[in-house]
């Protein structure tokens, strides 16, 4: 080992940054689309999705890597496992406990957090072959990438779909209805958000023309 | 020691097990009261629904304290049990006993216009899960004031519409006997010739399982109720 890194190297800070854009693991890597689909028609929700899968992710990967010399190769996988389940079970009991009513909207969403290909997939790309630090970074960047897909997805479908941001309701506020206006009920069924991440990709894909497949 | 041997592989997730049942143990035992808490103050929040009283969460417990003035229960011949918290009582429990041995919880509440109306916790099946609601019953033992229902897993847009003000707000004013004072209940169902308007609010296009399934509830468990009704109204 030569001498220490730094803490903010430039080379950590893109392990939080490139999960943001170039490596999304939504629109690039087009893993955990299914909770992306259920959890987007408010932004509330997709918030704290978010952030649990934030905390998930982050933590899974800074105990897995931690643990990485001493994991058995051959029970690897159900190590990684009991890792994210128990911080998920954490996440589920805490949000009930400290907000009900956004716990109850997520349901088994959050439990399902645990099958959440990204964390799986940092856990055996990444964690266990680097240093805690990065693999918490890396962790950090993964979960924030998928939390902001989440959060674009949900605020145009909670803004389209019911006409309001964060609860609050513009359209009635501005009385748009009046001028002929209607919200669009459609953007509030999942469907809607599977489109509604597709053109995210589309106006990624278009800006950032390294990702474009040449086939 | 060999990484890779069966003896370290078996130690090491035993160790680990232990490990994570005793912080996962921890963490819900200490969660536990608060969530214990707000699930308390959403059956407020459902209760007092029903009285057609909306509550933020934080004044719930104010509130609850100040409308809802008597809680007790009852049986099927509508005596009041001593003894046996009206609160505490669990719907899907009470659901397994026979008829006769079942605690019947009634709640009493003064809401604004200095009449007392009488609230009575449902509980049934939809289609997906359970389902269960409030109703409240104005002094005469008939007329429903307000109703609210809620569901575990109704189908989003179809049966789940029965926890929407939609389908709630038509059960006020309603009947439950009819004027020969016989037990009638509600009919949930589309206008036809055999639901007399006073007994019928309307169904929910593509959520008829869950609609008969609410109307049943509303049978079943305003039946056990029908002696206390008649010694109240006297």
């Amino acid at each position: 080992m030569s001498e220490r890194e730094r803490l903010f190297s430039s080379k950590n800070m893109e392990l939080l940054k490139n999960p943001l854009g170039s490596s999304n693991p939504i629109t690039v890597q087009v893993l955990g689309i299914c909770s992306a689909l259920a959890v987007t028609a408010q932004i509330k929700p997709a918030v704290v999705m978010s952030i649990s899968v934030i905390i998930v992710t982050a933590l899974a990967n800074l105990i897995i890597s931690l643990l990485r010399n001493t994991i058995p190769n051959r029970i690897r996988i159900i190590v990684q496992l009991v890792v994210i389940a128990s911080l998920v079970i954490i996440v589920d009991q805490v949000l009930k406990a400290f907000v009900y009513d956004v716990s109850k909207q997520l349901s088994v969403f959050v439990g399902l957090i645990i099958t959440n290909c990204i964390i799986m997939g940092r856990l055996e790309a990444f964690a266990l072959a680097n240093k805690p630090w990065p693999s918490f970074l890396d962790g950090l960047g993964n979960g924030a990438g998928y939390g902001l897909i989440l959060i674009i997805v949900a605020f145009f479908r909670e803004l389209l779909g019911s006409g309001s941001i964060l609860g609050y309701n513009i359209v009635e506020k501005l009385n748009l209805e009046k001028l002929g206006y209607e919200n669009n009920g459609l953007m509030v069924l999942s469907p809607m958000a599977l489109i509604t991440v597709g053109i995210i990709i589309w106006i990624h894909r278009s800006r950032n023309r390294s990702l474009i497949e040449n086939n | 020691m060999n990484r890779n041997g069966n003896t370290y592989t078996f130690i090491y997730a035993s160790v680990m097990v232990i490990i994570v049942a005793a912080v996962l143990s921890v963490a819900a035992i200490s969660l536990k009261p608060f969530q214990k808490k707000n699930i308390e103050i959403e059956k407020k929040q459902n209760i007092l629904a029903s009285v057609n009283i909306d509550v933020e969460k934080e004044l719930t417990e104010s509130i609850y304290a100040e409308k809802i003035i008597n809680a007790y229960v009852v049986n099927s011949k509508g005596e009041v049990i001593e003894g046996i918290k009206a609160f505490e009582v669990d719907m899907k429990k009470e659901h397994a006993k026979p008829v006769e041995e079942r605690a019947l919880p009634v709640y009493e509440a003064q809401t604004g216009d200095n009449e007392i109306k009488y609230i009575v916790p449902l509980y049934g099946t939809g289609l997906w899960g359970p389902i269960w609601g409030y109703i409240s019953l104005n002094s005469d033992m008939n007329t429903i004031n307000g109703a609210f229902f809620d569901h575990q897993g109704e189908t989003p847009g179809l049966g789940a519409e029965i926890s929407t003000n939609l389908f709630q707000d038509p059960f006020s004013g309603k009947n439950i006997f009819n004027v020969k004072g016989e037990f009638v209940s509600i009919t949930v169902a589309k206008k036809s010739e055999k639901a007399p308007e006073q007994h019928r609010v309307d169904a929910i296009s593509g959520g008829t399982i869950t609609s008969k399934g609410l109307q049943e509830m509303l049978q079943n468990d305003l039946q056990n109720y029908i002696e206390f009704f008649k010694k109240k109204k006297i």
